[in-house]
């Protein structure tokens, strides 16, 4: 009954070249609450948009912590393009569930904040500027440069805080749950620009999740998290072309396996 | 729009009137009191802003409370964040900060002018220790409340500390200051008239004592009518402060 287009992953190993994160055998505990999650190890290929799925509390947002360099695990080594990553690197960029624009500065200043920082990669004002531009036009939001957080929509905002994101030219973009705080119709919007503007920037994406149907929209690989530590329990990939809603039976079958796997997980 | 200016216009005209049907019914019983009435009031508030003297004390007064708050701001920012930082030495001042808060500041009237002697710097003081507690709480408050992922995307960035507090923190505690501030001038502007009234030969508070001493009942009731008027000015500057920051 399996949708042709849907097949469990062979968990083929790309070659090194081609990861922009590799992790192998992570570990982390907090004080007083124990081992979050263990023996973690996967990767994520150039321009591969990967759904970490999971329910509300099994570690996936600890675990995009410690992939982004943002935390240190307690064992295990995460690379970010083939070195090892010990701080948050220059090529990775961050969206969150709330957009968390800077409220004092505008719409520009926010997408293009922190490009000048002394870490940063040496790029100059009109490089810069033209980054940020090419990342406002991208989200839609051409004309808006000046207005101030305050000013915009929920929509608005997120599509802002992806625009800063994109500005950073990442090869990497984690993601933690950043359209669950939008209603429905602007979270459909929002998961589209993703797909097109990542594929537009060459990124790749680790899309934090516990929705099923927006990573079965969005990902090109969906691993699923569960288990107290947790773990990556399952895999599957999802090779159709996007917009996917256009293939609603295929996903209804995939959604089924992924919904059957969860209940055996919790 | 109209019922917004409409509005407020018609409040304050109901209050020029029951003013003036006070102050008449007050004037039947001591003579004197007519002197209360808002046409005479306006009269003397008409003299007063065509002399020098009021303008002297205005003057004067607004100096103070920029020195006031100013000691305020100089104190009160650093020890909110300090408070804001550290859950040790916020348990240990929280009681102490929230005991002197409650003390009038014009109790300590007298021993400031033992202590500084008398003229200005008693009034600094009284100032000073009247908005010391808006600014320090609301500090703390602004650093207890900063997003922490605005914190995670400067460390996302690696951000040095120096980036960190410079371009993250002090701005995105801004908001919360000029609360304080917005706070602690209503404060000051309340205490400061009558720490005006001790001490010192110049200013609204003296000038208040002053026209009763001439019995120029006219003047005073000018002068409360310009301590209300600036009041409000600067608490609207403080607003628009405010207001211009976030930007909303």
């Amino acid at each position: 009954m399996n949708a042709p287009a849907v097949a469990p992953s062979a968990l083929a190993p790309a070659p090194a070249s081609e990861a922009v994160l590799a992790a192998r055998d992570l570990s982390f505990a907090h004080p007083g609450i124990g081992t979050v999650f263990e023996g973690v190890s996967l990767r994520i290929r150039r321009r591969e948009i990967v759904a970490l799925l999971g329910s509300s509390g099994c570690g996936k947002s600890t675990l995009l912590r410690v992939l982004a360099g943002l935390a240190q695990p307690a064992r295990g080594e995460v690379r970010f393009l083939d070195a090892p990553l010990a701080e948050p690197h220059p090529r990775s960029a961050l969206v969150f569930q709330q957009p968390s624009l800077l409220p004092w500065l505008t719409l520009a200043d926010n997408v293009g904040f922190g490009l000048d920082f002394a870490h940063q990669p040496r790029s100059d004002g009109a490089a810069r500027r033209a980054r940020v531009a090419a990342a406002i036009e991208a989200v839609g939001l051409a004309g808006r440069e000046a207005a101030y957080p305050a000013q915009l929509s929920g929509g608005m905002a997120q599509r802002a805080a992806l625009a800063r994101a994109l500005a950073r030219e990442p090869e990497l973009l984690f993601a933690d749950e950043p359209f669950s705080a939008l209603d429905a119709i602007t979270r459909a919007e929002m998961q589209a620009l993703l797909v097109d503007v990542v594929h537009r920037w060459h990124s790749a994406v680790l899309l934090v999740t516990h929705d099923i149907d927006e990573a079965l929209l969005v990902a090109d690989r969906i691993l699923l998290m569960g288990g107290s530590p947790g773990r990556v329990l399952r895999e599957w990939t999802v090779d159709m072309p996007h917009p996917r809603d256009e293939h609603p039976e295929a996903l209804t079958a995939l959604r089924l396996a992924i919904l059957g796997a969860l209940r055996h997980s919790s | 729009m109209v019922l917004n200016l409409v509005l407020p216009l018609a409040g304050l005209l109901a209050a020029a009137l029951l003013w003036a049907a006070g102050a008449g019914w007050l004037a039947g019983v001591t003579p004197v009191a007519s002197a209360f009435a808002p046409v005479p009031t306006g009269e003397a508030l008409l003299q007063l802003v065509q002399g020098r003297d009021l303008w002297e004390h205005i003057w004067l007064s607004l100096q103070r409370v920029a020195v006031g708050l100013v000691i305020a701001l100089v104190l009160g920012v650093p020890l909110g964040v300090l408070t804001g930082l550290s859950a040790w030495f916020s348990k240990a001042t929280t009681p102490l900060f929230q005991f002197a808060r409650m003390i009038s500041p014009l109790s300590w009237m007298p021993i400031a002018v033992m202590v500084l002697g008398v003229g200005d710097a008693p009034v600094y003081f009284l100032l000073a220790f009247a908005a010391v507690w808006p600014i320090l709480l609301n500090t703390a408050a602004g650093v207890a409340q900063l997003d922490p992922n605005w914190l995670l995307l400067a460390r996302s960035l690696s951000a040095t500390r120096r980036e960190t507090i410079l371009r993250v923190i002090l701005p995105g505690i801004t908001a919360h200051i000029l609360t304080g501030v917005r706070l602690a001038i209503g404060i000051i502007w309340i205490v400061l008239v009558p720490a005006e009234m001790l001490g010192v030969s110049a200013g609204l508070g003296y000038f208040i004592l002053d026209a009763r001493d001439r019995l120029a009942y006219s003047d005073l009731m000018a002068a409360i009518l310009v301590i209300g008027v600036l009041g409000y000015l600067l608490d609207h500057a403080a607003r628009s402060l405010h207001r211009r920051w976030l930007h909303t």
